[in-house]
């Protein structure tokens, strides 16, 4: 009797295939369940097994045709007396019943029942479904049987000294030539490869050159004859600070624009969820990566509040790069979150808490302050309700938080207590128009607001 | 006709299904390729029925380990899938030769890709049957899989509609290709950790023209381990597709004697 061969269903939303190749020509014998063609979907590609075992009749979709689902692709004429009955679709794929005789003969390779018993290998349970700890993988001469490559060789017959500073530097073994006995990577290989990987930082650490801003002889000497005074040289970060502020003011056309944000609803959903975050994450969450998330946000939303004006030309900057200024017993360091837009909430945070640290301790690498595209500054932290802050050239905004404080506020009609904050917008006006500023931070005020960070829902 | 499932499959099935988690470091695409057919035929033979299968006093607490997740670093090569079109390769064979990088025809779906060092690759061998048997749920678990373990790096990963793959922003950090017989999977994903995305610059990636590619590295400015990625990986997956992940060193000789 005549079987169809249909186009199987392979999966909800899909409702088509292409036959991509016949496996077996018309008049061919076939097995039940032996692959007969395959078809492709997207990024899947997939054999289809024979609903029936027979001969293979008429072709009716050829090679590279697409067909809706169900569609029938060919037939099968199924022996006399052997499987009837047609089976279930063929993208079932179901195991076949018991009995066909004929089909069961017919399977190529006709297991061993060993094979299906995989004798208990060295292994240890690491994770049951939903475990969240990551898996360290056991040693072993790994893949004897299959021909261990000498790369495998050189990854597990590095002395451990050399796995362990490999993976504190972030080196990648199998990256490194191996000069040692059998390939293996020895701590010199790996020395000199970190030190040609040192050599390459340190010669992109050029500093940019700022025209000096001290034009204090137009205001005659500070002091009096007689006056007590103690005159200290400043120190080169003073200096640099000096003249940057100056630069940018002379620069851009400063304004600056005051929202007054409710912060109630991030700082309950901060209380909520910092306990579990820093479990999950190691890194506490502070306000200042939400507060920096959510420009990110908006930044993407208003891509000219990240650009620079260079000449008379605007400089949309693709990377959102946020400089988070740190106060310094010693001063002001702005060290940058680099490729904010592809961090994640614990991503920023990471960063934010490791390049303030390193800055405190004065470990940051001079590329780590460079390369801002939009800085946020935290003068609420002293306990300022807002600044009006200069902006960090040649970026064209500055956001400063100010304190966050609880106040009466009305709600609904109703007087409640909420934690509130001023949030000012230091925008320069050459490039931002008043209601591009306003629109950002009206997106910025949004977020926090409402407390939009799906990582934390 | 319906059939029943043997015994001893649908005990295995029962509860959550133990899947081994291998990291063999840097292998050549065709011996990877090998060592997927060893682990899905085992699959497959198991799947069979109930003259092959251990006879139901034997349903044992211990299933055996058939499903296996391979994790793994492939040496430069370029791979065709199915949907590759020639000219998706843009460098011409004597230059990629010059390079060291290969190029293999493969029978996993999608396109034309990159696989080199720094590059975590993972061939999930499993039986999508009986609960599991759509290839879109399947496309979308393992990009779930991958921005589970991008998050805990920090980064945020994402799909984007119509472009099967791991995103982040407007640049493809990881791909995603595979082959199903009878619903058990090979082939699977790609996960730029620290590969040297110049070499991209070889081919057009999945056939997409107009969009970059980018790393793990590149990302979080720093360098990172494979086999550290692929130890946040794991669990996820076995979050993911309901799998006791169970670390192991090798493929057991008895999956090879299936060959």
């Amino acid at each position: 009797m005549r079987v169809d061969v249909i186009m199987p269903q392979m999966g909800e939303s899909i409702a088509e295939g292409t036959l991509t190749k016949w496996l077996k020509k018309p008049g061919e014998k076939v097995a039940r369940d032996e692959p007969i063609f395959e078809i492709s979907t997207d990024k899947v590609d997939a054999e289809i097994p024979a609903p029936a075992a027979g001969i293979l009749g008429e072709i009716k979709v050829q090679e590279g045709e697409t067909v809706p689902i169900n569609t029938v692709v060919a037939f099968i004429e199924t022996e006399a007396g052997a499987a009837a009955s047609a089976g279930p679709p063929a993208a079932k794929a179901s195991p076949p019943p018991a009995t066909p005789a004929v089909a069961r003969q017919a399977t190529p390779a006709a297991p061993a029942p060993a094979a299906s018993r995989t004798p208990a290998a060295p292994s240890h349970a690491v994770a049951a479904a939903g475990a969240t700890g990551p898996v360290s993988f056991p040693k072993a001469a790994a893949m004897a049987a299959g021909g261990a490559g000498a790369d495998e060789i050189r990854r597990v017959r590095s002395s451990p000294v050399v796995r362990k500073i490999a993976q504190e530097r972030g080196i990648d073994i199998g990256r490194i030539a191996g000069t040692g006995s059998g390939g293996r990577v020895s701590k010199k290989d790996l020395l000199a490869a970190l030190e040609s990987g040192v050599a390459a930082v340190a010669a992109s650490t050029a500093t940019a050159a700022v025209p000096a801003a001290f034009p204090s002889a137009a205001w005659g000497p500070a002091y009096g004859a007689g006056e007590r005074i103690s005159a200290v040289p400043m120190t080169a970060m003073r200096k640099k600070i000096a003249e940057h502020m100056i630069l940018s003011r002379r620069t851009s056309a400063h304004v600056t624009t005051v929202f007054e944000v409710d912060m109630q609803r991030t700082m309950r959903l901060r209380a909520q969820r910092r306990q579990s975050f820093e479990e999950r994450h190691g890194v506490r969450l502070t306000v200042t990566p939400l507060v920096v998330k959510a420009a990110v946000e908006a930044l993407k939303a208003f891509p000219l509040v990240n650009a620079s004006l260079e000449g008379d030309a605007i400089v949309y900057r693709k990377d959102i790069n946020i400089g988070v200024a740190v106060a310094l017993d010693w001063g002001l360091i702005v060290p940058v979150v680099k490729h904010a837009e592809d961090l994640s909430l614990s991503g920023i945070a990471k960063a934010v808490a490791d390049l303030g640290e390193r800055a405190r301790g004065k470990k940051l690498h001079p590329e780590e302050v460079q390369g801002g595209t939009f800085t946020i500054t935290n003068p609420g932290v002293f306990g300022s309700l807002f600044g009006t802050p200069i902006i960090n050239q040649p970026q064209v905004a500055i956001m400063g938080v100010g304190a966050i404080v609880k106040r009466p506020v009305v709600v609904d009609d109703a007087i409640a207590i909420h934690s509130m904050v001023y949030l000012a917008l230091s925008f320069d006006h050459r490039l931002l128009d008043g209601a591009v500023a306003d629109q950002f931070m009206s997106h910025v005020k949004q977020i926090l607001e409402e407390g939009r960070f799906p990582e934390l829902a | 006709m319906n059939v029943t499932q043997p015994a001893a499959v649908e005990a295995v099935r029962a509860g959550a299904r133990r899947c081994g988690a291998l990291y063999l470091g840097r292998v050549g695409y065709r011996e990877a390729a090998g060592l997927q057919e060893i682990s899905a035929r085992a699959l497959k033979q198991a799947q069979i029925g109930p003259g092959t299968a251990p006879s139901g006093s034997a349903a044992p607490a211990e299933a055996p380990i058939l499903e296996r997740l391979l994790l793994l670093e492939h040496p430069p090569v370029i791979t065709l899938g199915r949907n590759a079109r020639a000219d998706d390769i843009l460098a011409d064979r004597e230059s990629l030769q010059a390079l060291g990088v290969g190029v293999e025809t493969t029978n996993r779906g999608g396109q034309v890709t990159y696989h080199g060092p720094g590059q975590l690759v993972g061939y999930p061998i499993l039986d999508l049957n009986p609960d599991r048997r759509d290839v879109g749920r399947y496309l979308r678990d393992l990009e779930e899989v991958l921005v589970r373990t991008l998050r805990r790096l920090g980064i945020d990963a994402g799909r984007r509609a119509g472009w099967t793959g791991v995103w982040v922003n407007e640049r493809k950090i990881a791909s995603i290709g595979v082959h199903l017989s009878r619903w058990v999977t090979t082939h699977g994903f790609a996960l730029n950790v620290t590969t040297d995305l110049t070499h991209f610059d070889l081919i057009v990636p999945c056939g997409i023209r107009d969009r970059g590619v980018t790393s793990i590295a590149r990302v979080i400015g720093r360098g990172i381990a494979l086999e550290d990625v692929a130890g946040l990986l794991v669990p996820e997956f076995g979050a993911v597709f309901g799998r006791e992940m169970v670390a192991e060193a090798t493929v057991p000789a008895g999956a090879r004697e299936a060959l």
